[in-house]
């Protein structure tokens, strides 16, 4: 095996330029790619990061039907106090929670005495809030970063600049409750929130006690529950554990009572990851069609300029497979040139990438700061589909030679 | 001991739609330990032959046999084993790989075709380059040697293998008359020194002189077969 080794470097050695050249050219291909990929990557988790962290959780619970129900937070699909309570059990028993925040989520009306405009209002215990959702206070722009008090509101920015209402005004919100009975109670403007892209991104806040009375609930119920996990990389792992817990937790007709949900389900922005994952996925198959075609054109050009030596190793009675295994290991060592050079190329661009700073915007986030890098995962799988690439499309050239008449072959000029 | 035996063999190679005999019905034998040559005008079959005697090619009637082995009854594979086992070739133009020194030209077969343990086959590689007087430049890459320093190398690596049967294809027609002279006395050297029969395709008079058994070829048919019992 070594003397292959020896064999094939020294061949590629001989051809350097046309060697360095086929590797510039894998060596581009891995670069596009695992540059690509550290980018989206760094750009998916900024964005999942804001949107589970600043607003959605990583996962939530809500009563069965609650998001496929016609309605806009139906308020008779609220979760009940007997199943809140068993809910409250399977989410504190399970490890991988950190935390949990029930919610009361409401559409009303919000006025400042002049004018009035639609909103949609998030009843929150705010520890149990900032706890499952880090960076909500990260989102205010105006105001006080401390926790919400009783008959206080959180505004989002686009109805505060809309309606010019500032830090310390006071205003009414106007909600309809289940029966249909209209109620209304003061806010004083405690802060403006940055609006972010997805849902629930322009949701106002006012304390979980405040949506209850607002809404003349007489029972404890609660719209959803957002969860947050200790790990994200191992979300399926706890949603897979609380899937179960909850499938225990029944209604009167014993069918499962609620529904859990991860942020892919609840989050437009989903497609978005689906549709980076696919362009990845498409540009790892134009890598694959470069290394093939590099190094088949590479190869088949070898076995057309060393016939004679071809000829003469057949005639001294190499076996068909080891001239198979001589020009296999010159592809494989091009692929390992190739990938390994493209690897090093793309550490070194990420590290600058790194230095300089990389910002992009995606909807209403401006100077999103992405942070780059490669993953082991992502080096060795473009390292192995590189390598297998390279060994594939040697494959051919390679049953040439060996299948070449030795006599035909020493007779080449 | 006959080494090789022909009987009728013939061969023929289409050209378009044309059969065109290249052997007709030769019949020889060559002694184990001889010198032998296939002289003839170009076109006269020498060089078929050769390479049927080599287990390059297959006789298309008659039987071959070398080393009791009906050659014609060979797989591909089994052919190219044949010829890693016992056979040892020697070409017009040397045919040395460029990426080898002239060393690992000569260890090549111990390592690829015939492997041997590394300090055997490194104890027989150095004795056959010094047989072939060439070990001190064992380290130089082919296009570092005169012609017949790279003669020598190619019959350091036909013999390595201790083959029964060497074939050389009109080995001194790319060298000049001195060199020519020193090859071939070189070789039966190395007949006497190990008891390898020679066989030679050639036009070369030097070599005609120098073999014991002349198979003369004239359109693909053995004219005439000459003995030299004091070959010069």
């Amino acid at each position: 095996m070594m003397r292959l080794l020896n064999l094939a470097i020294r061949n590629l050695y001989r051809h350097r330029r046309r060697t360095a050249l086929t590797a510039l050219l894998v060596m581009t291909g891995v670069l596009a790619v695992l540059a690509f990929t550290s980018v989206s990557t760094a750009f998916k988790s900024a964005m999942v990061g804001s949107i589970t962290d600043s607003m959605l959780g990583h996962m939530q619970v809500h009563r069965k039907g609650y998001l496929a129900s016609i309605e806009n937070l139906p308020l008779h699909l609220q979760i009940q106090p007997k199943a809140m309570q068993e809910l409250e059990a399977a989410l504190d028993s399970t490890p991988e929670i950190v935390a949990w925040s029930p919610r009361v989520k409401l559409g009303g009306m919000y006025s400042d005495f002049q004018e009035t405009t639609s909103v949609r209002v998030n009843g929150v215990l705010p520890e149990r809030e900032m706890a499952t959702c880090t960076e909500l206070v990260d989102r205010i722009q105006e105001g006080d970063k401390a926790p919400l008090e009783r008959g206080q509101i959180w505004l989002p920015d686009l109805l505060a600049r809309g309606m010019k209402v500032g830090v310390g005004d006071t205003g009414v919100v106007v909600a309809t409750n289940l029966d249909g009975a209209v109620n209304g109670m003061t806010f004083e403007v405690a802060a403006i929130l940055e609006s972010v892209t997805g849902p629930g991104g322009r949701d106002a806040y006012v304390h979980l006690e405040d949506a209850r009375e607002l809404l003349r609930m007489e029972a404890p119920e609660v719209s959803e529950v957002a969860v947050r996990v200790e790990r994200f990389d191992r979300l399926g792992t706890a949603q897979d554990k609380l899937a179960a817990a909850l499938s225990g937790i029944t209604n009167q007709k014993g069918d499962p009572a609620l529904e859990l949900h991860d942020w892919k389900k609840l989050s437009p922005f989903s497609n978005v990851v689906r549709s980076i994952d696919l362009i990845t996925l498409f540009m790892q198959a134009v890598l694959i069609a470069v290394v093939l075609v590099s190094v088949l054109n590479v190869m088949l050009m070898a076995v057309y300029e060393r016939m004679r030596e071809i000829g003469t190793m057949a005639a001294i009675g190499t076996r068909p497979r080891m001239i198979v295994g001589i020009f296999l290991m010159e592809g494989l060592c091009l692929g390992v040139l190739g990938a390994a050079v493209g690897i090093a190329a793309s550490f070194l661009v990420v590290w600058i990438m790194r230095m300089v700073g990389v910002s992009t915007s995606f909807g209403r986030k401006a100077e999103l700061v992405l942070d780059p890098s490669i993953a082991a995962g992502d080096v060795l799988t473009v390292a192995v589909v590189v390598i297998a690439a390279a060994v594939l499309a040697s494959l051919q050239p390679a049953l040439k030679a060996a299948r070449m008449d030795p006599i035909e072959a020493l007779r080449h000029v | 001991m006959t080494l090789i035996q022909a009987d009728s063999v013939t061969k023929s190679y289409r050209v378009g739609e044309v059969s065109v005999p290249a052997i007709r019905g030769v019949s020889f034998r060559v002694e184990a330990g001889s010198l032998a040559a296939f002289i003839g005008p170009s076109g006269s079959g020498k060089t078929t032959l050769l390479n049927m005697v080599g287990c390059l090619d297959r006789p298309d009637g008659g039987t071959l046999q070398v080393l009791d082995t009906d050659l014609s009854e060979l797989s591909r594979l089994a052919r190219a084993e044949f010829r890693g086992d016992h056979l040892g070739f020697i070409f017009q133009d040397f045919n040395l790989l460029p990426v080898l020194t002239a060393y690992e030209n000569v260890e090549y077969p111990l390592v690829v075709v015939k492997p041997v343990p590394p300090a055997e086959r490194r104890e027989r590689v150095m004795s056959v380059l010094e047989s072939v007087g060439i070990a001190e430049h064992a380290g130089k890459y082919p296009d570092q040697l005169s012609g017949g320093q790279k003669q020598r190398i190619a019959v350091a690596r036909a013999l390595v293998t201790r083959p029964r049967l060497v074939l050389a294809d009109e080995p001194t027609a790319n060298l000049d008359s001195a060199t020519a002279r020193s090859i071939i006395e070189l070789m039966r050297e190395m007949r006497d020194r190990y008891e390898t029969t020679f066989v030679f395709s050639t036009h070369d008079t030097r070599i005609v002189d120098a073999v014991e058994v002349i198979f003369e070829l004239a359109d693909g048919a053995i004219a005439q077969t000459r003995r030299q019992g004091a070959a010069a």
